[in-house]
């Protein structure tokens, strides 16, 4: 009986090793850069949410698609309404893993280089997709960032002819996050 | 025994541990930030009820963004009933140019001359409330309008005394509109135009409609828009037929091109609220289209790093 109890006490240890810390931001920074000779298109969504677990390297991303912010209104009602559908499909998420895990030493200060896998979901599809980027680890919170190309195309985000070239068919998409430990 | 007994308990204990490891898996951290960022408070507003601020003759609910200048230019041909000797109409044309601002995002107003009666107008309109789910759930979107027109025309009868007031007229609108789902929306427009002078001893100075109007989109980027005003007897002109418009909102980028027939000859509340003379059934149509251009004079500032 004793032994049991030992038992059951070792493995909520077990569980409490894995559930140590988890980061997380609610004011993360995506934008995103279209770049063609007719226009430039740029956006940016400050109201990111992500968490991060520093043991598993698990990574998670909630964008809420209407809180994309464009200069121009009108673009980005064309963005909710007509491209990326945000009353039928309001979020994109990411859910992925830090690759390279043991060259990161999230008790040390210091920069370190990651690598990101796993599945990002735009306007309802999910796709694989691997990314770098930067961590900067200080005083117990965590810079990420990352930059790296979306294809509309990948995601069944259609262009129509009229409006395709002022819209490129790859557009490059920055993260820019600040976590700090969850409470 | 001692020893199958501590493997027996080593088993179990690996079992637990391998239990309560999935439980951190990326599914849950998705869970969690699910959890932990849902909002009671977050309030949805509807946009896009529908494609321009203007429904067809009348205003929609739609405001142009604060900051944003509309161009518009409509166009109206003459009746299609004046058969192949006016070109269906083609022959002749009448036109408005206007420009909109927006003030706030509730805020707009808008300036325009028309040809015809060579009518110069003014209007302001904003957003009382505005549809929405979520923490504050609102049904409808309700406007106001205002707005005031002046005839530069020469008087008929200018041996008679005339005064420059008999040429101003006044309009205002109530805009109470609904989108019911992504493709359908509709609008009330309960209306009052208001006459200095009005054409006959026995016309009344104020004349009253209600005006209604939806769209249906039948793609992305087109919708088919009806607008109907019911003027109410005893408070209309003699005369006169009520206004009807049927068309198709086709947007491309940074235009909005609206295409449409109407027995309508003017372009201001005054004209086609009170003053249709055409009979939509009996071939008393024009042809009309809208071209709008919108221009960003003041650009928000993106908070970038």
């Amino acid at each position: 009986m004793k032994r049991i109890i030992i038992i059951i006490a070792l493995a909520l240890v077990g569980s409490a090793v894995y559930s140590q810390t988890i980061f997380m931001t609610r004011s993360g920074q995506v934008s995103f850069f279209s770049k063609t000779p007719m226009e430039n298109i740029e956006a940016v969504n400050n109201e990111v949410t992500s968490m991060l677990n520093p043991a598993s390297g698990e990574v998670v991303f909630a964008i809420l698609v209407k809180s994309f912010r464009f200069e121009k209104a009108l673009m980005e009602e064309h963005f909710n309404e007509n491209y990326m559908e945000s009353d039928k499909l309001p979020k994109a998420t990411f859910q992925g893993k830090i690759t390279n895990l043991s060259e990161i030493d999230f008790t040390k200060d210091g920069t370190y280089p990651a690598t990101l896998e796993g599945d990002m979901t735009i306007h309802g599809i999910k796709q694989h997709v691997t990314s770098t980027g930067t961590l900067v680890i200080a005083k117990d919170k965590i810079l990420a960032t990352s930059a790296f190309q979306v294809k509309p195309a990948d995601y069944k985000i259609s262009i129509p002819s009229l409006v395709a070239e002022k819209i490129a068919s790859s557009i490059e998409v920055k993260v820019n996050c600040q976590y700090a430990p969850k409470s | 025994m001692h020893l199958s007994l501590n493997m027996k308990s080593l088993q179990i204990f690996g079992l637990l541990v391998l239990i309560s490891v999935p439980a951190f898996s990326q599914d849950d951290l998705m869970k969690m930030l699910e959890e932990e960022t849902k909002d009671e408070n977050a309030v949805d507003f509807t946009t896009a009820t529908f494609k321009t601020t203007r429904l067809i003759n009348g205003h929609s609910i739609e405001n142009v963004a604060a900051g944003v200048l509309d161009f518009r230019i409509s166009h109206r041909f003459g009746y299609i009933s004046g058969g192949a000797y006016e070109l269906w109409g083609l022959d002749e044309a009448s036109m408005r140019l206007g420009l909109d601002y927006g003030l706030t995002k509730r805020w707009m107003i808008g300036i325009g001359r028309s040809t015809y009666q060579k009518q110069y107008d003014g209007f302001t309109k904003f957003k009382v409330l505005q549809q929405s789910t979520g923490a504050r759930k609102m049904p409808i979107t309700f406007s106001a309008v205002a707005s005031m027109m002046y005839k530069s025309l020469h008087f008929e009868d200018p041996t008679r005394e005339n005064y420059y007031t008999s040429n101003l007229y006044y309009a205002g609108q109530l805009l109470i509109a609904r989108k019911f789902s992504e493709g359908f929306s509709l609008q009330l427009m309960p209306s009052i135009v208001h006459y200095n002078l009005v054409p006959s001893a026995n016309d009344p100075n104020d004349v009253l409609a209600l005006g209604v109007g939806g769209r249906l989109k039948i793609s992305k980027r087109t919708s088919v828009n009806v607008e109907y005003y019911y003027q109410i007897p005893g408070y209309k002109f003699e005369g006169t037929e009520n206004s009807l418009a049927i068309g198709f909102d086709i947007e491309t980028g940074g235009h909005v091109f609206q295409l449409y027939c109407t027995n309508s000859t003017g372009m201001t509340e005054r004209t086609y609220i009170a003053e249709t003379t055409g009979d939509f059934f009996s071939g008393d149509i024009r042809l009309g289209f809208t071209i709008s251009r919108v221009f960003t004079i003041k650009k928000p500032k993106l908070e970038m790093d």
